[in-house]
């Protein structure tokens, strides 16, 4: 395979997933680039995970085990674009397990997305307006009829469809009515009997049956409707569309600031837009269009990781995680340390990315995870990279740049200045002797650098 | 001991006790006959407690701040709180750390604070947690603050153990970012942060080295960390910001045996810094104040409580004024929130308001969103 093509796909599965290992980039070597990106798109394979197993290690309902199941399923899935979905409506659809307090729910929201996140916006939203942890989150379990209530009618337009200037107060109104008598059973309590979740329940005796008038049409509207008027609507088409890109493509600037900014690249978006409204809002439809696009392909390194991009990217690097054992480490708390607590984003606007993932702290987590990661032998591939005789033998006595060339072959694409490569060798020449520990030095030089904290 | 050369300057330590003190129990109203009846299973005995007025006592556990009290430098806040409190822990805290009681806020009362003190970031010590990650008290972007877990073992590449290799590996580090300064904003600001992060390791790595004292503290997180924060503080560094956590208070259950235990660390650990500041000549600008998110629940449930309302908190410091500030919750049942809990009389932006203007010399209502009554508790107004 060229390197260039190489260095295509590993972007491909920097941001249709979350990276790929040099073995698996050599799998794919026989098949180009529209049939790799289709495979993403609609996996004719189950993800390969076993969840089943790692549920007989860690059991139970706490909010720590579900995130730690979603990333053994980052790292491990056949299916990567599948859990880079899920996290994306996650981010879009944010909802927190900091009120819920019940974080079966937000699992079980988390399946649903993963679920639903590659068919049609229309359904999307109907499956979310049903979701016992988006209807608490969002207090539509007090939405009756005669005292309604407007948090979850206000959010779906001005976060989760067409943002802020494309309605009026009286749509938040007329679609918080229409959503009365969406509530759910309430569970059983949990103290003492566990953590039973809640299930949607519409209540037909509080809804708000009578005619509302929604974006200029008029009806007796139920929540499905309203719904499918927001997916017609150019607005939702083009919010959809830059979120899409701010998270597969480039960095864009925060939600809030939209309106005040235009996309950095506007006619990425009007394509991505418009295949939205043609295709009635079908998601791997926009999908396909982005992933085979001019703008994502020459769009390498023009993302900050954000903290599970980052942890997953270095699990899969060093091959741990890929079966669960008694005791494993909790990634779940180090994305909270690193600034990304996976089920519990801040607030629902989501969480910041870009460059508003680093900090001086983080970015010292960052680094240190890194560095440790790779300085740990007895993982598989970093065991496999550096003291396997058969990959490491014909290195022996090798220049600087050939062993460098080794290691960098694991980052396929991340490119080092050649000043930036020469204080490197310098570096290892003076702290190691043997291949073996230069390989490991070398390792732990690249994930240090400020190009590894890019995609 | 060391000798200080620059002015002494106003340094407040906020310590955070986590998951809801109960107040009651801390600060005891021993002579009236609800509080034994509403906590049937839990109620210290009378004759244990350690009184100072007619009415109110210090549980036996906490007799270490008892000490400083009757040295007159614990100012005690009762009842604590704000309107519709929240008896969730995350609102609650998140509350507590932002002022935004209503709307949910993601930047904090602290971080408003040290951009005021050093807006053009002269100094990436100016606030520093105890503890990895950062608290929403002290979130602002683009203000640093160090997060110091391990101060012993602060920084980058920690876990390379060879001093030579660790430090070719930071000079590696320093050449890559410093490099990447000037070649784009992203790159520009990994480079900067990058820096920031060997900035502030360098100004803290002999911090260690240089402390000294008598003083033994025990060995328990409370305490390391308190010790972690008169370690830098007596070194100067500049800090004038400092943020540490305690946790365990959500007592549930097993508060019989738990509450005492967490009293009792907390006390000796306030008590042991006190004393370990002073040994230093560097107590007098020190200000400490202890908050909690929520008081506990009037009634026990049979073993512990569940959350309640009407915290209180504490400000300890030798230029204090002590004494009993605000009212303590009114106790009869007839008064108490929804039926089941104290309520508040202070509230807790006003607590803020005090030390951020009489402490720190800072505006406070931009910081708390507001503008609210302050208590006096320094002896000349504020320390001077």
């Amino acid at each position: 395979m060229t390197s260039e093509k190489c260095e295509l796909i590993a972007h491909l599965y920097r941001r249709a997933g979350f990276g790929i290992t040099k073995d698996e980039l050599s799998a794919l070597s026989s098949r180009n680039y529209e049939e790799i990106a289709e495979s993403l798109l609609d996996p004719s394979q189950d993800s390969g995970v076993n969840i089943d197993t790692w549920r007989r290690y860690h059991n139970g309902a706490h909010h720590q085990i579900y995130r730690n199941e979603w990333i053994y399923k980052m790292v491990n899935t056949r299916n990567p674009l599948e859990e880079k979905m899920a996290l994306f409506w996650h981010h879009v659809f944010a909802t927190g397990q900091s009120k819920l307090e019940h974080p079966t729910v937000m699992g079980i929201q988390i399946d649903m997305l993963r679920r639903v996140g590659m068919t049609n916006f229309r359904d999307i939203l109907v499956e979310l307006s049903k979701d016992p942890a988006m209807i608490y989150w969002l207090d539509n379990s007090e939405n009756h009829n005669g005292s309604p209530n407007e948090n979850y009618g206000r959010e779906l337009l001005e976060l989760f469809s067409m943002g802020v200037g494309n309605y009026d107060e009286d749509d938040i109104k007329n679609a918080s009515r229409a959503f009365t008598g969406w509530t759910f059973n309430q569970p059983v309590p949990i103290y003492p009997h566990g953590d039973y979740p809640a299930t949607f329940k519409f209540d037909h005796d509080d809804h708000d049956f009578t005619e509302k008038t929604f974006l200029g049409e008029t009806g007796n509207f139920n929540g499905e409707d309203i719904i499918d008027i927001i997916v017609k609507q150019p607005a939702t088409a083009r919010f959809v569309a830059r979120h899409l890109y701010n998270f597969f493509v480039a960095d864009e600037y925060q939600v809030p600031a939209w309106n005040e900014n235009p996309p950095k690249d506007p006619e990425a978006i009007d394509l991505l837009a418009e295949t939205f409204q043609k295709s009635h809002g079908d998601i791997t439809r926009v999908m396909r269009v982005l992933l085979n696009s001019d703008f994502f392909k020459s769009s390498r390194f023009k993302k900050v990781k954000s903290p599970t991009e980052f942890i997953v990217g270095v699990l899969k690097l060093t091959g741990e995680y890929s079966d669960p054992t008694v005791i494993t480490p909790d990634y779940g708390s180090m994305g909270t340390l690193m600034g990304q607590e996976l089920l519990n984003p801040p607030t629902v606007e989501g969480w910041h990315t870009g460059l508003e993932w680093l900090d001086a702290g983080i970015l010292s987590e960052r680094v240190n995870f890194a560095v440790e990661s790779v300085s740990d032998t007895s993982k598989t591939r970093v065991n496999q990279i550096s003291q396997d005789e058969n990959a490491t033998n014909h290195l022996n006595d090798a220049t600087a740049d050939k062993i460098f060339d080794y290691c960098m072959g694991e980052f396929p694409g991340l490119s080092i200045t050649e000043a930036d490569k020469q204080r490197i060798y310098d570096t290892v020449e003076t702290n190691t002797r043997d291949t073996k520990e230069k390989i490991v030095n070398y390792l732990q030089c690249i994930v240090s650098t400020p190009e590894y904290q890019l995609t | 001991m060391t000798t200080t050369v620059k002015a002494k300057e106003n340094t407040l330590v906020v310590l955070q006790l986590t998951g809801g003190n109960d107040f009651m129990d801390t600060i005891i109203p021993y002579t009236n006959g609800i509080y034994y009846d509403s906590r049937p299973t839990l109620a210290t005995d009378q004759n244990d407690v350690l009184p100072f007025t007619n009415e109110l006592a210090f549980h036996p556990a906490f007799a270490s701040l008892k000490k400083l009290y009757d040295e007159d430098k614990v100012a005690i806040i009762q009842g604590i709180g704000y309107e519709n409190s929240s008896r969730s822990h995350f609102r609650a805290m998140d509350i507590m750390h932002t002022c935004e009681p209503i709307k949910i806020g993601t930047q904090g009362w602290l971080g408003r604070a040290i951009q005021e003190i050093d807006p053009q970031k002269k100094n990436v010590l100016t606030g520093v947690n105890i503890g990895r990650g950062l608290p929403r008290a002290m979130t602002l972007t683009g203000v640093p603050v160090a997060s110091v877990g391990d101060l012993d073992n602060y920084g980058l590449m920690t876990s390379i153990e060879d001093a030579a290799y660790r430090s070719n590996m930071l000079d590696n580090f320093k050449n890559l970012y410093t490099q990447a300064i000037g070649s784009g904003p992203v790159s520009d600001f990994l480079g900067r942060t990058g820096n920031d992060i060997l900035s502030s390791a360098e100004l803290l790595k002999d911090v260690p080295s240089r402390y000294e004292s008598t003083v033994e503290y025990a060995n328990n997180p409370i305490a390391k960390s308190l010790r972690d924060v008169a370690r830098i503080h007596t070194a100067d560094m500049g800090t004038r910001i400092f943020y540490v956590q305690h946790g365990g208070y959500d007592t549930h259950a097993d508060q019989g045996p738990n509450h005492p235990r967490l009293l009792k660390e907390l006390g000796d650990a306030v008590y042991d810094f006190m004393q370990d500041l002073k040994e230093h000549d560097a107590a007098e600008e020190v200000t400490i104040l202890i908050f909690t998110e929520f008081g506990r629940r009037m009634r026990d449930n049979g073993s512990g409580t569940d959350h309640g309302a009407g915290g209180g908190a504490f400000i300890v410091g030798e230029s204090i004024n002590g004494g009993l500030y605000g009212e303590y919750p009114p106790l009869d049942p007839s008064e108490w929130q929804d039926g089941e809990n104290l309520k508040f009389t202070v509230d807790f932006r006003g607590v803020y308001a005090t030390v951020l203007e009489q402490c720190l010399g800072l505006d406070p209502e931009p910081m708390v969103f507001g503008s609210y009554e302050q208590l006096k508790p320094y002896r000349n107004g504020s320390t001077e």
